[in-house]
């Protein structure tokens, strides 16, 4: 009763599945070509019953064409009913399926046949529920990309005059020059993030008044990255940072008046006053010298607005050497640590920056010299010339020269002493005159503080120190495969992330990296001070116990004993007076 | 990360300023695909560099059929001529656990071991050998270490078969974006460690072909990995801070991920002091 078409294709075992569509279309029975595929199953398999030819349901009742028809009918009314939780039928499921399987005819499409039948109902459900229109979804990325359009909008205004500006000298770097040649040796940030830097630099000059400006590199963080400018302002346009310097001042104000209120209260029993002086805070470097040499802007993405990091103080580089601290990249961010470090994150990293700059920024020897000047060594007693212009005459040489050996290359940034300025300055020497005026309260005069002295400007390379058998600078030609056009790259082992590299005349520094310093040795923290001495036991104060309840008691007991027997002999003696009196 | 996805992959896991010179993107593109053809592997993946003092390791790994299983692991110095390591063995990672300082950048040098137990200083000489150890050892034990501590996928991304063998699901078309801010929704690539140990309400949620492994959510130290967006963003980068130098990106609503590690090769020990 079944016809069995040999030439008909069987669409379940096919790799053709057109032919199975288009018995579909047909309209011939698919119920009977599906069927028709197997041959006859034990009665033990998995889905005997289902689909055997001498054995299906209908079996008995199908005798005749009109009765298999009527039971065609019935299946494909089964099919049809739809389901009373989803509304759905397995009929115009199974035809969706199929539909799109043949549309995308994916490869071993039985496979994840369970995985495109939820697909299907998936967008079934997407499409039924939704009574309210979607409104577009505003993602966060959209807002992001908006501000990095708007780093490509040309400013207006201006027009032509700025033009004749920009093409003149601009303190602008060409950042995808440098991202070039660093990107020879394998450094640097993707190309396009490179030039949206570019952009937001370009963005930074034409508000502050900038005379020279480099990107000095990126630190990662936790939550944010920062990205680091390295600038100089043009002179005599700097804003001075006053605003440090007047709190200091007001909290030196504090300071005496609470002072005067403690000579009020002189008068009254008080505690002995501490002779603990802290030690003096050393004064920063002025800006423009040293440390501060240069000043930093840091934003989080370019796009968003750079925003100036305060100088620094010595105070936060000899801290900053003792801690070691993600940097969470938000430059508000308290620094917990110990030893406590004097500020916040801003601060910390404008001194990890000034320690990465003093310490890996080197530059090919003789590519600057000294200013010449007469007569300077004698008067600076020794403390180095910290200053340096760019030699018109400087000769590059060949990148093999560069990288074999590395006194070819110099640093130019002068190296922070202990202290945590670059010029060593004797902190007492102004306490001295505060002293005069309040002799009497000197109790220890401080000791005698070395001059420090570090290496001078333009040392070359070979004097740093490595670590343990590791030196300090790793040097390597960019390419093997192609010498006359290599560039030499130098990598920092003390610092992991600081790279320097050279070719012809060109050369620049630049950092990616956490920001910390490499120790082969844990890092561990500095103890807590011992506990403090309890005041020594003297003739003239000595602890002793507390008297217990018992002896207070006794003492009491005693007392009143003492007293009461004064009280009798002064009664009796009031007496015998009275009746002298009396007597008399 | 997939040899053939390499140049887009390294353009979006390169903001940490860490990846490869044009010649070495040039060079991988061919050597992979040899490595691939000689050694009948099936997935070849670029795992990244190690940075010696005086040279690189660049490394490779390939995978087989079942992408759980160990892995073959090939080293290079120059991205063209790969030699095999040797598989890892246990007693390579208690060794090399306890070297410390950089690679050295020569595969034949060997560490003097200076710190040994009593007891291991027994075994070793009880077999005669001599306690050094080859950088090519310390190599092998400290990718295997790297990968077990801190390689991750997304979720999704694999499934598992009733048989046991992990293969990439075809129907994984990338986190969505509140997703892939989560660090639950990234795994582990390595035999799991906590699964038995979830409370039967997380397990009932789990689906078992694809949270077949351990999620990032429970790591120790908390907090050893950053999940930044970047690039506008549209890119998901993961780096983490116990190894650091490894770094996972993901595309969201996309199949791009990949992780690769560009480093000293050297553990972060002091993490916890540093969050």
């Amino acid at each position: 009763m079944y016809q069995s078409d040999a030439a008909r294709l069987d669409p379940y075992q096919t790799q053709e599945p057109q032919s199975a569509y288009q018995t579909y279309a047909v309209g011939r029975d698919p119920y009977q070509a599906y069927e028709r595929a197997h041959g006859p199953y034990q009665s033990r398999e998995p889905g005997y019953g289902l689909h055997q030819p001498g054995h299906s349901p209908y079996d008995d009742q199908i005798p005749d064409p009109k009765s298999r028809m009527l039971a065609i009918q019935n299946a494909k009314a089964y099919l049809l009913k739809s389901s009373t939780t989803s509304g759905l039928n397995l009929y115009d499921h199974l035809a969706n399926m199929l539909t799109k399987i043949l549309d995308e005819q994916p490869t071993n499409a039985v496979d994840i046949i369970e995985n495109i039948s939820k697909d299907v109902k998936w967008a079934q459900f997407q499409k039924k529920m939704d009574t309210l229109r979607d409104e577009h979804e505003i993602l966060p990325t959209f807002e992001a990309a908006e501000k990095r359009k708007a780093l490509f909008l040309k400013a207006n205004g201006g027009g032509d005059e700025e033009l004749e500006e920009e093409i003149g000298e601009t303190p602008l770097p060409n950042v995808m020059e440098t991202a070039f040649y660093f990107e020879q040796a394998g450094i640097g940030l993707s190309k396009d993030e490179s030039y949206h830097i570019f952009l937001a630099l370009k963005k930074l000059i034409s508000v502050q008044p900038i005379q020279t400006c480099r990107f000095w590199g990126k630190i990662l963080g936790l939550e944010m990255n920062y990205i680091i400018a390295e600038v100089q302002y043009h002179e005599g346009e700097e804003e001075e940072e006053t605003e440090d310097e007047e709190v200091i001042e007001e909290g030196g104000k504090k300071r005496g008046e609470v002072e005067d209120k403690d000579e009020e209260k002189e008068k009254e029993d008080e505690p002995p006053k501490s002779t603990y002086k802290p030690p003096p805070v050393i004064p920063k470097e002025e800006n423009g010298t040293g440390a501060n040499k240069y000043v930093y802007f840091v934003c989080n993405e370019p796009g968003k607005p750079w925003v100036k990091l305060p100088p620094v103080m010595p105070a936060q580089i000899v801290c900053a050497r003792k801690i070691k601290k993600f940097f969470t990249g938000r430059l508000d961010a308290p620094v917990v640590s110990f030893p406590p470090f004097p500020g916040n994150e801003a601060n910390y990293l404008r001194a990890q920056i000034a320690r990465i700059s003093a310490g890996t920024h080197i530059s090919p020897i003789g590519f600057y010299q000294f200013a010449e000047e007469e007569g300077d060594e004698e008067e600076e007693g020794g403390a180095g010339r910290d200053t340096y212009e760019e030699n018109p005459d400087f000769q590059p040489l060949s990148v093999v020269e560069m990288v074999d050996s590395l006194t070819t290359w110099v640093h130019h940034v002068q190296n922070i002493l202990k202290q945590g300025r670059c010029v060593w300055l004797n902190p007492f020497q102004k306490s001295e005159e505060e002293e005069e005026d309040e002799e009497e309260e000197k109790a220890e005069e401080p000791d005698e503080l070395q001059q420090e002295i570090g290496p001078p400007l333009l040392t070359p390379l070979s004097e740093d120190e490595g670590i343990q058998n590791i030196p300090a600078w790793t040097a390597q030609p960019s390419t093997n495969l192609i010498p006359q056009y290599a560039v030499a790259i130098l990598q920092s082992n003390r610092w992991p992330g600081a790279y320097a590299f050279a070719s012809g005349k060109k050369f620049d520094n630049i950092y990616f990296g956490w920001g910390h310093k490499y120790s082969p040795e844990n890092h561990t923290p500095a103890l807590p001070p011992p506990v403090q001495a309890e005041y020594p036991s003297g003739p003239e104060i000595t602890e002793t116990r507390d008297p217990t309840l018992e002896e207070e008691l006794a003492f009491k007991a005693a007392k009143e004993e003492a007293l009461a027997a004064a009280e009798e002999d002064d009664d009796e003696e009031d007496v015998e007076d009275d009746e002298e009196e009396d007597d008399d | 990360m997939e040899a053939a996805s390499l140049p887009a992959a390294l353009e979006l896991a390169a903001g940490g300023g860490a990846g490869l010179s044009p010649e070495k993107r040039a060079v991988l593109g061919a050597s992979l695909l040899l490595l691939q053809r000689d050694y009948r592997f099936e997935r070849v993946w670029f795992w990244g560099c190690i940075q010696g003092v005086r040279g690189s390791y660049y490394i490779a790994e390939g995978l087989g059929p079942d992408r759980a299983a160990p892995r073959s692991r090939l080293y290079s110095l120059n991205c063209v001529e790969w030699s095999l390591l040797p598989p890892v063995t246990e007693e390579m990672v208690a060794q090399a656990e306890q070297l410390k300082g950089r690679f050295q950048g020569d595969p034949s040098f060997e560490y003097e071991h200076i710190e040994i137990n009593a007891e291991d200083a027994e075994r070793l000489f009880e077999d005669g050998k001599e306690p050094t150890i080859k950088e090519e050892a310390r190599l092998v034990a400290t990718i295997e270490q790297i990968d077990r501590a801190v390689g991750i996928i997304p979720r999704g991304a694999f499934v598992k078969t009733p048989l046991g063998s992990v293969h990439e699901n075809r129907n994984f078309e990338g986190l969505s974006l509140t997703e892939a801010k989560k660090l639950s929704s990234y795994f582990h690539f390595t035999k799991p460690f906590n699964l038995k140990n979830k409370t039967l309400l997380e397990k009932a949620d789990l689906d078992p072909s694809t949270d077949f492994l351990d999620s990032l959510e429970h790591d120790i130290p908390q907090g050893s990995w950053t999940v930044q967006l970047e690039k506008g963003d549209t890119v998901v980068v993961l780096r983490s801070l116990l190894w650091l130098g490894l770094t996972f990106y993901h595309v969201p609503v996309t199949k791009q991920y990949g992780y690769i590690y560009f480093g000293t090769g050297e553990k972060n020990f002091d993490l916890p002091f540093m969050l």
